[in-house]
């Protein structure tokens, strides 16, 4: 059974991702004569994807999201744990059963200059999944589908024959959201796909987004290393650190209120537009630790304003404390937050 | 975030028409005036080379017994008959040089073929795989680059023997391993690119990915290398030829010619003069154009 509740997604939709234990280790040669250190990237993911809904996964650079995306996208294949894709287990596909899963997931990648090829043209770079996977169809077929994907994103039929350099980022966000597209995936995993637009064009792109969801039907895995971006689109929300969930639930909740001290920090580090608001940061001490060595005990404890005496001692496991899961010996099984009186390590 | 204005209308960016990828290329590469003349005189002696049979005024093998040595035409002696006069056998240099241009661009052209096809194959292969490949492709081509290059191409010449076709073949061997890792560190640069990621999700196999995705971004440097290489072919194929190692008399290739005329150095220096100056000008204008054509599309030098 998956980790994520079942409760708050309507009966009916149709789940297209499981993932249970999932883990990514990398192996860190460390010259001849020593062991090869092990990187634990991801270490014991559980989470659900469905039909028209949207994951966010949210932690700051290193904490493993983005080596998330590339197991759900089977660029790279999980060390430990399970993968369910459409029905069919990735550790255990064939071969033809794997190429039909890569159709499903598709991936929209966070710098929109080095994701589309420079030497392509917009409609070559839009008709290329289809001239590997579908090469029955005739070129004017192709030309046909593409410019409609292209109307669809908001591109103009003329741009069909130019470069990508001559676009903005934003558009250039959306020639790689219609490639995407072209194989009419189930799931999209979205690594950060606004955080290199301005702010304006962040609007506009998250809008595209959430349309193209409710056409589709798509499944969204939106990684973002920031709340802010995530409120509007995010039905479920997993927050990492160092490749671990530490905080994992209805989006509502988490952003009413955030039970993880680390969930608690980031979200009070998201701007709010409204200058009478009071500012009541959480400052993290302290650097992000190297993934390679983690702190024993909660991997957050030296970091972590609430920590008390068992925190460096032993490692929280994720459970579910009131309407969320989490992982934090601080909070109470009915979800309230008990802040101990204890000098800090 | 400096096309933050831009992304506002996104309906009026693209209507301002950037220039084309050639006109840009051809108002970076004019600035470079010794590119431009190089290019000039390259394009003068393909034309030469192409027209050799109308232009030359004399057949190239023609003896004319009663002329031998004539000096050139400005010299006491001189006749216009032979403007450049004539060698030891009476046969007019002028027309041989111009048949020479011929051997020399032939020489350039199979040479910098060869060694390109191979080393872009090999040094796609080496980046793209990685692991075992890649270490024994890359270690043989640190053994050819060990030798002396025109040492190892006397020694392969030896080996096949001596004539024009063979000395292309050895200079082409010597010069692959420079397209092997020029292409392999293009490739490695290239891979990781996110392009290249979502071309694989999108299902595209390993050959595409090489030949469709990766190699037309990693041209740039191989151009400029060609054309760098063109000369460098021209040069050593001259030098066996003058080692007596590639094309054999008669042949009127500009090295033998060299070759040929050295004991005459003494008594007429235009024997060997014409011959050594056809080579040097060449070779340079083809220099200056391969500088010309790297500041131009390797955007590391380019200045902005």
């Amino acid at each position: 059974m998956s980790a994520m509740p079942d409760t708050d997604a309507p009966v009916g939709d149709e789940i297209v991702v499981e993932a249970e234990a999932l883990a990514q280790h990398y192996e860190i040669g460390r010259g001849p004569f020593s062991a090869p250190a092990i990187l634990k990237a991801v270490d014991g993911a559980n989470f659900t994807l469905s039909a028209g809904k949207t994951l966010a996964v949210v932690g700051e650079s290193g904490c493993g999201k983005s080596t998330l995306a590339r197991m759900v996208t089977m660029i790279e294949r999980p060390t430990a744990g399970r993968l369910v894709i459409g029905g069919i287990d990735v550790g255990s596909a064939s071969g033809a059963d794997l190429r039909s899963l890569r159709r499903q997931v598709q991936i929209v990648f966070q710098d929109p200059y080095g994701s589309l090829n420079p030497r392509q043209k917009v409609g070559t770079i839009l008709e290329e999944p289809l001239v590997i996977n579908e090469p029955s169809l005739a070129s004017d077929e192709r030309r046909g589908l593409a410019i409609a994907m292209m109307e669809r994103v908001g591109l103009r039929p003329e741009h069909y024959d130019r470069y990508p350099h001559m676009f903005s980022g934003g558009q250039r966000q959306r020639i790689a959201i219609a490639r995407a597209l072209m194989l009419r995936p189930r799931i999209l995993v979205l690594d950060e796909p606004v955080s290199a637009l301005d702010l304006s064009v962040q609007a506009q792109v998250l809008n595209l987004l959430i349309d193209l969801q409710e056409e589709f039907g798509l499944a969204y895995m939106f990684i973002s290393h920031g709340l802010s971006v995530v409120r509007h689109i995010a039905d479920e929300v997993m927050v990492m650190y160092l490749g671990r969930p530490v905080e994992q639930g209805v989006s509502e909740e988490i952003f009413a209120s955030p039970r993880h001290p680390y969930s608690r920090a980031l979200l009070s580090a998201t701007p709010v537009a409204d200058p009478t608001h009071a500012k009541t940061r959480i400052r993290l001490e302290g650097e992000l630790p190297s993934p390679i060595n983690p702190p024993g005990g909660c991997a957050f404890h030296p970091r972590c304003p609430i920590a008390f005496d068992p925190c460096p001692r032993d490692r929280p496991v994720l459970e579910r404390k009131g309407p969320v899961e989490v992982a934090c010996f601080a909070v109470e099984a009915d979800g309230t937050v008990h802040a101990r009186e204890t000098a800090r390590a | 975030m400096s096309d933050a204005t831009l992304d506002r209308e996104p309906q009026a960016v693209d209507d301002t028409d950037r220039p084309g990828p050639f006109r840009e290329f051809w108002s970076y590469f004019s600035e470079h005036r010794g590119a431009v003349i190089g290019m000039w005189f390259f394009i003068g002696l393909i034309i030469v080379a192409v027209l050799a049979d109308v232009i030359a005024p004399h057949a190239p093998n023609q003896q004319y017994r009663d002329f031998l040595l004539t000096p050139p035409v400005w010299m006491e002696g001189g006749t216009w008959q032979f403007i450049l006069g004539t060698d030891a056998v009476g046969r007019d240099i002028l027309s041989r040089l111009i048949h020479g241009a011929r051997f020399s661009l032939f020489i350039g052209v199979i040479v910098v073929s060869i060694a390109v096809t191979g080393g872009i194959t090999l040094g796609l292969i080496a980046g793209f795989f990685r692991g075992t490949v890649d270490t024994l492709i890359m270690r043989l081509m640190d053994i050819i680059l060990a030798f002396p290059s025109l040492l190892l191409a006397l020694v392969l010449v030896a080996i096949l023997g001596p004539s024009l076709i063979n000395a292309m073949i050895a200079i082409a061997i010597v010069l692959q391993p420079h397209y092997v890792r020029l292409t392999r560190a293009s490739v490695l640069n290239e891979r990781t690119k996110d392009y290249v990621t979502s071309a694989r999700l999108a299902g595209a196999g390993p050959l595409r990915l090489m030949v469709v995705t990766i190699l037309p971004n990693c041209m740039a440097p191989l151009i400029v290398q060609a054309a760098l290489s063109f000369s460098t072919a021209i040069l050593d194929a001259a030098a066996l030829g003058f080692l007596g190692m590639g094309a054999q008399p008669p042949t009127p290739e500009w090295g033998t010619m060299l070759a040929e005329a050295r004991e005459f150095i003494q008594r007429a220096w235009w024997v060997v003069t014409f011959p050594g100056l056809a080579i040097l000008i060449t070779v340079l204008a083809i220099n200056v154009m391969g500088d010309g054509l790297r500041d131009a599309l390797d955007p590391k030098l380019k200045r902005s």
